[in-house]
């Protein structure tokens, strides 16, 4: 009897998701070591569906028209793509060998992908899959961020230390700015105003202004009880208003609420642990963080930055996407 | 009482066109890589034979991986390396590389050796890093202040297995080590691992390097006669504790003992700084492009190498400068860490300059584990649980 209601619940909601497309979304999280993608309902918070990938899927990102799931499958040296409707692996991107992260233009018609093996990071042409160039940069290239209007794209290289400002005309290096011990994320505010770029090993968010491209500040961490070298901050994600964001801090298991005016972290929130990366909601009420090695991802709610649940996905969650519809 | 000034911002000019035109014709750094190559160094087993390329290769990347960064800073690293029998006298060998421009030096070579180049640059514009000597007097009664450490010492390596015997619940340990003289400062190590973590050992036994083949054609037939023999004296115990270094019969012992119990130290499972199975915190990537350029994975003594080549890199990349003062100053602040792929920041210990690093624990295919081991715990930093800590130390730095 459970059982049915059950279902009967979620198949309710499967079509109240179909028809009713701003009232839930679906997240997409991609499983390390389960060589698999956890399809989760954001509404009823559960797994829907596990997709199988090709081997290691990491950085995971989806077409701004919701259509196409992009993920880079690290081991397969290549980027899979998915159709958002029938789960089914639609084709493959020319990504260089042991592709990680990587992001989307806004007008939706480039990747930029970060080749750690080569440091290079590749610019792929989604209109017609091919590569349009290779830029060479630090060593072990990994964060990227691309600036609103999508004239930049900011990688950053995990041992040489640096946030690379990528003019995405020209695709030459404008600036390079040193940043703390291993650079994992690069995420730009909305307006275009500064970018966090994410030290691991450091322990820091350095916030580079845009204009100047220059660091204006620097945050740093501290959780009481929990020893400073397991503060890890690795992603990073900042609301539309540039308010608030939220800064995943690795084998802390925490994620950091941070004021992103002033720069105060608010709040720590304990989620799983090794948490990884960060997605928001469109809707913004939440952010979801990939907690690795305790096979979960947690709903915090961007309001109260309370973690309300924490669902069971595949082995090593790394990276999440929500769905725009 | 106006022309002095007058000479004196000219000078300043001078000074500063100087300065700038430098930074655009990019900063030189040479580093001098000197190792001791023992010609025909017979091991156990053949696949234990070391590569050419052992060690040396991990400095080439080092200074591909800085050089990729001095690409965006006009920093230029460059490599010159030495290789020394035994016997050779190094001092030639420094005084050239120094007089071709190096100060920074990357050492291979024994405690003796190490000191011997120390005490050769002292008070001269040198930093030294000893990647290879395991040996704790250097890091106690013999340490120098221009002598830093990449190189775990016995201690290091002593204490991150007991911890792990000690979480295993193998408290007991049978401890059998060899008669020369680095077999013997290892066994002293785990003697002492064994005190501070509350291990027993039961019984110990030398085994008396006497000389002759490694391996022969049957010899195997008798080495399946002499192991268990050899061990079956000894009193009840958890673990097998090999100290054997010279690598003489170390690795005959597992499946041989005389009791069927699992061997560790010098075979076995043994602590080492990196393994080249090692892919965890984002190894995989140093651990590829390793590979792609030494045709081997990557070995301990190779990140030991790399380790050291990166903090002078890492020093020249953020005081943007190729001063060895300045980069040894850069060095040696309390606040310098690097990453080195094992988790979390590398730093230096101010008392003795040995790099604080964890320890893997790995046998012949795969990493075991960790140490430092959940649980050890310090008020400063646990990887301080790994070797001689701070009021332990003999060492007295000369400021």
């Amino acid at each position: 009897m459970k059982k049915t209601a059950l279902a009967l619940l979620t198949s309710t909601c499967m079509t109240c998701l179909a028809s009713l497309p701003s009232a839930a979304f679906t997240a997409y999280v991609s499983n390390e070591k389960g060589n698999s993608i956890s399809v989760i309902d954001t509404d009823t918070k559960e797994v829907v569906k596990t997709i199988k990938t090709g081997n290691r899927p990491r950085g995971i990102t989806i077409s701004h028209d919701g259509k196409f799931i992009y993920v880079c499958v690290s081991d397969d040296d290549t980027i899979e793509v998915i159709d958002a409707k029938t789960h089914q692996i639609v084709g493959t991107l020319p990504s260089g060998p042991d592709p990680e992260l990587f992001v989307l233009s806004p007008d939706g018609k480039r990747l930029y992908v970060a080749n750690e093996d080569d440091n290079l990071v590749t610019v792929i042409n989604l209109e017609d899959n091919s590569v349009i160039n290779e830029i060479p940069v630090g060593v072990e290239p990994e964060g990227m961020g691309v600036s609103p209007d999508g004239k930049f794209v900011v990688n950053t290289s995990e041992t040489t230390n640096m946030a690379h400002f990528i003019d995405t005309d020209s695709f030459e290096i404008t600036h390079n700015v040193l940043v703390d011990s291993r650079p994992r994320f690069a995420e730009f505010k909305s307006d275009g105003s500064e970018v966090w770029v994410s030290s691991e090993i450091g322990g820091t968010v350095s916030v580079i202004d845009n204009a100047s491209r220059e660091i204006k500040h620097k945050i740093s961490f501290a959780i009481q009880g929990v020893v400073a070298e397991a503060i890890q901050p690795v992603g990073v994600r900042i609301t539309k208003d540039g308010k608030k964001a939220f800064v995943s801090l690795g084998p802390s298991n925490r994620v950091a609420m941070v004021n992103a005016e002033t720069y105060e972290v608010e709040k720590y929130i304990l989620v799983g642990q090794r948490v990884w990366q960060l997605a928001f909601t469109p809707d913004e009420k939440y952010v979801i963080s990939t907690n690795g090695n305790s096979n979960d991802v947690t709903f915090i709610e961007v309001a109260s930055g309370k973690a309300v649940k924490s669902v069971a996905v595949g082995q090593l969650p790394w990276g999440v996407v929500v769905s725009p519809n | 009482m106006k022309r002095p000034r007058r000479l004196l911002s000219l000078v300043g000019l001078v000074a500063c066109v100087h300065l700038s035109s430098a930074a655009q014709a990019a900063d030189k750094v040479s580093i001098g890589y000197l190792q001791t190559v023992e010609k025909g160094r017979l091991t156990i087993s053949v696949l234990d034979q070391p590569p050419k390329n052992l060690g040396l290769a991990g400095a080439e990347v080092g200074i591909n991986d800085n050089n990729t960064t001095g690409r965006f800073t006009g920093q230029e690293f460059s490599l010159d390396d030495v290789k020394l029998a035994p016997d050779d006298d190094m001092i030639p060998a420094l005084n050239k590389l120094y007089g071709q421009g190096v100060r920074f030096f990357v050492l291979d070579v024994s405690a003796d050796n190490v000191l011997k180049a120390a005490d050769h640059f002292k008070s001269r514009d040198v930093v030294i890093f000893n990647a290879g000597a395991r040996d704790n007097r250097l890091r106690n009664e013999d340490c120098r202040s221009n002598v830093i450490h990449t190189a775990p010492s016995r201690a290091i390596l002593a204490d991150g297995l007991a911890q792990y015997l000690i979480w295993k619940k193998w408290r007991d340990w049978f401890l059998v080590f060899g008669s020369n003289p680095a077999d013997q400062a290892w066994a002293a190590s785990l003697r002492r691992a064994a005190t501070r973590y509350g291990a027993r050992i039961v019984t110990e036994k030398e085994y008396v390097d006497t000389g002759g083949a490694r391996q022969t054609d049957s010899g195997h037939a008798q080495v399946q006669k002499q192991m268990p023999v050899f061990t079956q004296d000894a009193e009840d115990h958890d673990v097998v504790v090999v100290a054997d270094e010279s690598e003489v019969f170390g690795t005959y012992l597992p499946y041989r003992t005389w009791l069927p119990r699992p061997v560790t130290g010098s075979a076995g499972l043994q602590s080492v700084s990196w393994h080249p199975a090692f892919e965890g915190w984002g190894a995989a990537q140093i651990q590829n492009r390793f590979a792609k350029h030494a045709g081997r994975r990557m070995k301990g003594i190779d990140m030991q190498a790399w380790t050291a080549i990166r903090m002078v890199g890492e020093a020249a990349t953020r005081t943007k400068s190729a001063d060895p003062a300045k980069i040894d100053a850069y060095i040696k602040d309390p606040d310098f860490s690097i990453a080195a792929f094992k988790g979390q920041k590398i730093t230096l210990r101010d008392w003795n300059l040995q790099l604080r690093q964890p320890v893997l624990l790995a046998d012949g295919k795969n990493v075991v584990s960790i140490s430092p081991q959940a649980g050890f715990l310090h008020q400063f930093s646990e990887l301080d649980t790994l070797g001689y800590d701070k009021p332990e130390s003999s060492c007295k730095l000369e400021k």
